[in-house]
């Protein structure tokens, strides 16, 4: 979901973001239960079948699957050696065939259709006390602000290596302190957009770093 | 008109405000001073971010301390760093974030965020995660996604202070020519030279308050050079 989401008009696009998250949940309960490496094959064709109708252009599906396999290789090798080839495989596999899978969720589905699809789904819990609306934000809100942080994590590193410190557990805290802050500005800046959470209150402390006491 | 009636403000032990009284009614208003002047702090009493420890901020007769839902609406403010500005992950969707909290319909959203893409040349970021548009971009985008929501008064806190000379000069255009009435809290001197009105804070107070040229040239005076 991290601007992976590509425009298109295929037919894989076209599905409701509410039936894509269903699919995904129920193909990934299923594939716990399967135990034939054939059926895995098969379930893996299918993922690709769908990657073509939706039109997602090779280098996109490769830097995806050589993103997985490393993850998927390590696996299996532990499973190898614990269980045997067969249950190695059909880990790799299941594995490979779900990320796939919902990396083809994120390729061609939006966010904002994502989140309303989390929110309609939620509805029915607003008597219980919870709010969809919130969590929709929450989600929406964790896609963009990932690269953020990281963006802040890779200026962090940079500076440090500036200074001559190439690998440090230092890095953390700056890392922490810059992350605090965003949190805060986000907090006056959702405050600022309508999001009415805690009320102002006299002298409430400033969200952020700027005019704090020092 | 936006009052502001014996205001102080405290952060704790810390004074950083203290007897401001002022009414703003001109169409561009500029905020000098120098770092922990007390003018952020200001400019966050405006829409009711902050509540004033002492005295009382009102917005077309309604008390930020009260009203303060309703101030909000009509008082949009524009941060100085667009990245805790922009919430949602794509540029449609952060310009469909403040209307969706107005209870508009999403065909009625969907219009109005295409307005306003195509007023501010951003239609061609559409779908444009957030994260990958250049500085300017990203307070165009945050300034967008504030008049979106038709506020009546916008304030910015340091809108061109991270820009390069061609993006300050954009956005400083951009603020010269908005129909709102605006209040901009800013270093760049340059961009406040043809205001109505600019006020100076030293050390909590304000210290000048009148035309542009006038103010300007008492805040350059109380920092002559090193």
């Amino acid at each position: 979901m991290l601007s992976l989401h590509r425009e298109g008009r295929s037919p894989v696009h076209a599905v409701p973001a509410g039936v894509k998250l269903l699919v995904l949940f129920a193909a990934g309960t299923a594939l716990f239960f399967v135990r034939s490496v054939a059926v895995l094959g098969g379930a893996l064709a299918g993922v690709a079948l769908c990657y073509a109708l939706a039109r997602v252009p090779w280098r996109v599906v490769a830097r995806q699957v050589l993103t997985v396999v490393p993850f998927a290789v390590a696996l299996s090798a532990v499973q190898w050696l614990v269980t045997g080839w067969e249950a190695a495989v059909l880990v790799g596999l299941r594995m490979l065939v779900l990320v796939m899978l919902a990396n083809l969720v994120t390729l061609t589905t939006r966010t904002s259709a994502m989140v309303a699809a989390i929110e309609a789904v939620l509805r029915p819990l607003a008597p219980l006390g919870v709010r969809p609306e919130r969590v929709g934000l929450l989600v929406a809100m964790t896609i963009r602000f990932i690269p953020v942080i990281k963006e802040q994590a890779d200026q962090v590193r940079a500076a440090q290596r500036a200074r001559g410190v190439e690998r440090s557990t230092a890095f953390l805290a700056p890392l922490l302190v810059k992350t605090l802050r965003l949190a805060d500005g986000l907090g006056e800046a959702l405050d600022a957009r309508g999001v009415d959470g805690a009320a102002a209150r006299p002298g409430k402390t400033p969200r952020s770093g700027k005019d704090r006491p020092l | 008109m936006i009052e502001i009636e014996g205001v102080g403000h405290r952060y704790g032990e810390h004074r950083v405000l203290r007897d401001v009284d002022l009414r703003l009614t001109e169409d561009r208003v500029g905020v000098i001073g120098s770092n922990g002047s007390g003018k952020s702090t200001f400019a966050r009493l405006l829409n009711g971010l902050l509540i004033p420890t002492e005295g009382r901020v009102g917005v077309d007769g309604l008390d930020t301390r009260r009203r303060g839902k309703e101030v909000r609406r009509r008082v949009g403010f524009v941060f100085q760093d667009p990245d805790i500005q922009i919430v949602m992950p794509t540029v449609a969707e952060d310009l469909a974030f403040g209307l969706k909290g107005r209870g508009l319909g999403r065909e009625e959203i969907r219009a109005r965020v295409t307005e306003v893409l195509e007023e501010y040349g951003l239609s061609e970021f559409r779908d444009h995660p957030a994260h990958l548009l250049s500085g300017g971009q990203k307070q165009l985008l945050a300034i967008a996604a504030v008049l979106v929501t038709g506020p009546r008064y916008v304030v910015f806190d340091e809108p061109t202070t991270l820009l390069d000379l061609r993006n300050k000069r954009r956005i400083g255009k951009l603020v010269r020519e908005l129909d709102q009435k605006v209040v901009v809290v800013s270093h760049d001197l340059d961009l406040l030279a043809e205001f109505d009105r600019v006020i100076v804070f030293d050390r909590g107070r304000v210290a000048a308050d009148g035309p542009a040229e006038e103010s300007i040239a008492a805040y350059v005076a109380m920092h002559p050079p090193l």
